[in-house]
């Protein structure tokens, strides 16, 4: 039994927690270092990046509540296409930013991926001043062969407003 | 020479205004200076009427929010029989802020403290033993929630104002009313704000702000990568369209302070002008909405609301603006370089659902600190007022454009001169 157990697994190896969190480590450091066409190569062709207003959680919908940031893959693709002008001005000159996560936790699966759920600190520094924006992070992982990919990606602030913030100008 | 106003005493110190010669200059301690804050507070916030609240915001008797206007924080209610009101969010006891939730339905309020309790019209409602406080204790009403000193509204819009002889709130806003005409007209089942706000601060003085949400100037160069975007997503007929539309692109201003530019942008419009990426649908959709307008309106307003777009500011601090969606903003000072500002979307009551979808997208696309354009307004803006700290050697902004025009147009600067004309007079202590 033990033996049919490690085969079945061969076969269809469940991710472990390590997997995910290796996942959002090179996530984070991609777009800590603006590489952000490598960063949207992580998204699956029908995935969702979104930031809903303060208090909205994971019930929320786009279509019915106003939110900060609800891209699907084609408007996600121009987000990553003006970051990368020059005249996208909040963000050129580059502000610097280093991103923290922690608290990786597996929340479960269904037929739309294994969702999987993280703690975020973002910092954020231009012109002298370092923001710091906080908050929790949930994603939804589909395979890709070996590779995995984000299916949706919803960030929920834990901040009731964005101040002294004033804008989402990078990518959480 | 008796009558005469003494030039220094309305022109030159905070701005330089000549019609004549087509010059308009304001000066940068404006945006500043502490002293010129303080005025602003007393002459301007606490005699101007200033935005609350939309009704549908209170949709059922017993509502309330709270929320800080003018650095105030106040109560919005309505009471049992689902009137409006406007209290001071501060105990009558020993200050602290009774209502603590953002919203919810109460018929009473009572504060944590001490206990002091009111019901939802204000009323001290606490019962003490006897020989506690003096028979006489509260005839006055001084121990009730304090009211704002005035509320009023126009087509669910309602706004306070802190001076209890303020003219009425109808003629402080005079033609420019129909700014607020326009947007409830949109719809024939009434407009509602859509669940969520966008709220944020600015390190940059607020009459930045007022500016920058009419300034048709900046929008090609600031949001180049949005009308990229817009270009990408429209196709190049568009751009030729857009040469078009400069014949239809005006500023109208008012007195007090008001003004709003009316013009025709490339971008689609949720109530009413479909758009090719909306599809057959979308496009049969919008075409009946402007069938139902035409009946409804009649056709020179059907064009206003489905083909035209519109920025308007209302003297000191709310703008509306009717563009790919509707924002309903504003925002104050906290010190003279940072404010705080709260933006709404405003959708007709109803609105099917694919509608709703298209117009949160077109907000979200331009509109708020996560959209394609509003994050390059806040960096221009905290820009402007970093160098503003060269004002000794440097002290003059320009705003003269098009001021030597007989009909100005929403990109020229005539809608900023009328607000800071007004902005003058009342720092100069006029009423």
């Amino acid at each position: 039994m033990i033996m049919g157990d490690v085969m079945a697994d061969a076969v269809q190896r469940p991710r472990t927690r390590a997997d995910y969190e290796d996942f959002l480590y090179r996530e984070a450091a991609l777009l800590d270092q603006w590489r952000l066409e490598e960063w949207f190569a992580l998204f699956a062709p029908d995935a969702t990046y979104e930031v809903p207003t303060f208090g909205k959680g994971l019930d929320a919908r786009p279509d019915s509540s106003l939110f900060y940031i609800a891209d699907d893959h084609a408007r996600l693709r121009h987000r990553v296409d003006r970051l990368l002008k020059m005249t996208a001005h909040a963000e050129w000159p580059r502000s610097a930013h280093v991103r923290m996560i922690g608290n990786v936790r597996i929340e479960g699966g269904d037929e739309s991926g294994t969702q999987v759920m993280c703690s975020f600190v973002t910092y954020r520094s231009k012109n002298n001043i370092t923001d710091t924006y906080i908050g929790h992070a949930a994603y939804t992982f589909v395979d890709e062969g070996e590779d995995l990919l984000i299916r949706a990606k919803r960030i929920m602030l834990g901040m009731n407003s964005l101040q002294p913030h004033g804008k989402i100008s990078i990518i959480l | 020479m008796p009558g005469v106003v003494k030039p220094d005493e309305h022109n030159g110190r905070w701005i330089v205004d000549d019609p004549a010669a087509g010059v308009f200059k304001v000066n940068r301690n404006a945006f500043t200076s502490q002293e010129v804050l303080e005025l602003e507070r007393e002459r301007i916030f606490d005699r101007a009427w200033l935005y609350l609240g939309h009704a549908s915001e209170l949709s059922k008797p017993n509502d309330f929010l709270t929320r800080s206007v003018a650095g105030r924080e106040l109560i919005f209610n309505r009471n049992r029989k689902g009137e409006f009101q406007a209290f001071f969010n501060t105990c009558p006891h020993r200050g602290a802020q009774v209502v603590r939730e953002p919203t919810g339905n109460a018929i009473s309020f009572k504060c944590f403290y001490h206990g002091w309790a009111f019901n939802n019209n204000g009323k001290f409602a606490t019962r003490s033993t006897p020989g506690t406080y003096p028979e006489s204790f509260n005839c006055a009403g001084d121990v009730d929630l304090p009211k704002v000193p005035r509320l009023e509204s126009h087509r669910g819009f309602f706004f306070i104002n802190y001076d209890v002889d303020a003219e009425p709130l109808a003629d402080f806003l005079g033609d420019a009313i129909q700014i607020l005409d326009i947007v409830s007209d949109h719809s024939p089942n009434g407009m509602e704000i859509v669940g969520g706000t966008h709220e944020y601060s600015i390190r940059a003085n607020w009459k930045l702000l007022l500016e920058n949400s009419y300034d048709g100037y900046h929008a090609a160069e600031t949001h180049e990568t949005y009308f990229d975007y817009l270009m990408a997503e429209l196709g190049p007929e568009t751009l030729a369209d857009i040469k078009t539309l400069q014949e239809i692109n005006r500023a109208h201003t008012f007195p007090k302070g008001h003004a709003f530019t009316e013009a025709r942008a490339p971008w689609g419009r949720p109530v009413a002008r479909s758009i090719p990426t909306w599809g057959e649908e979308g496009k049969a959709q919008e075409a009946a909405m402007v069938a139902e307008l035409n009946e409804r309106v009649g056709p020179e307003l059907a064009l206003r609301i489905a083909d035209r777009d519109r920025n308007a500011g209302f003297f000191p601090n709310l703008v509306i603006n009717d563009i790919m969606a509707i924002t309903v903003r504003t925002f104050y000072p906290v010190q003279p370089d940072l404010m705080l500002v709260r933006s709404w979307a405003l959708a007709p009551v109803g609105e099917a659902p694919e509608a709703r979808h298209r117009r949160l997208n077109n907000f979200l696309e331009f509109l708020g600190p996560g959209g394609f354009a509003t994050p390059d307004d806040v960096e221009a803006l905290e820009c402007a007022q970093r160098g503003y700290a060269s004002a000794k050697f440097a002290p003059w902004n320009d705003i003269s454009r098009g001021m030597l025009r007989d009909q100005p147009r929403a990109d020229d600067e005539s809608q900023m001169r009328t607000f800071w004309r007004e902005w003058n007079r009342r720092i100069q202590g006029g009423r």
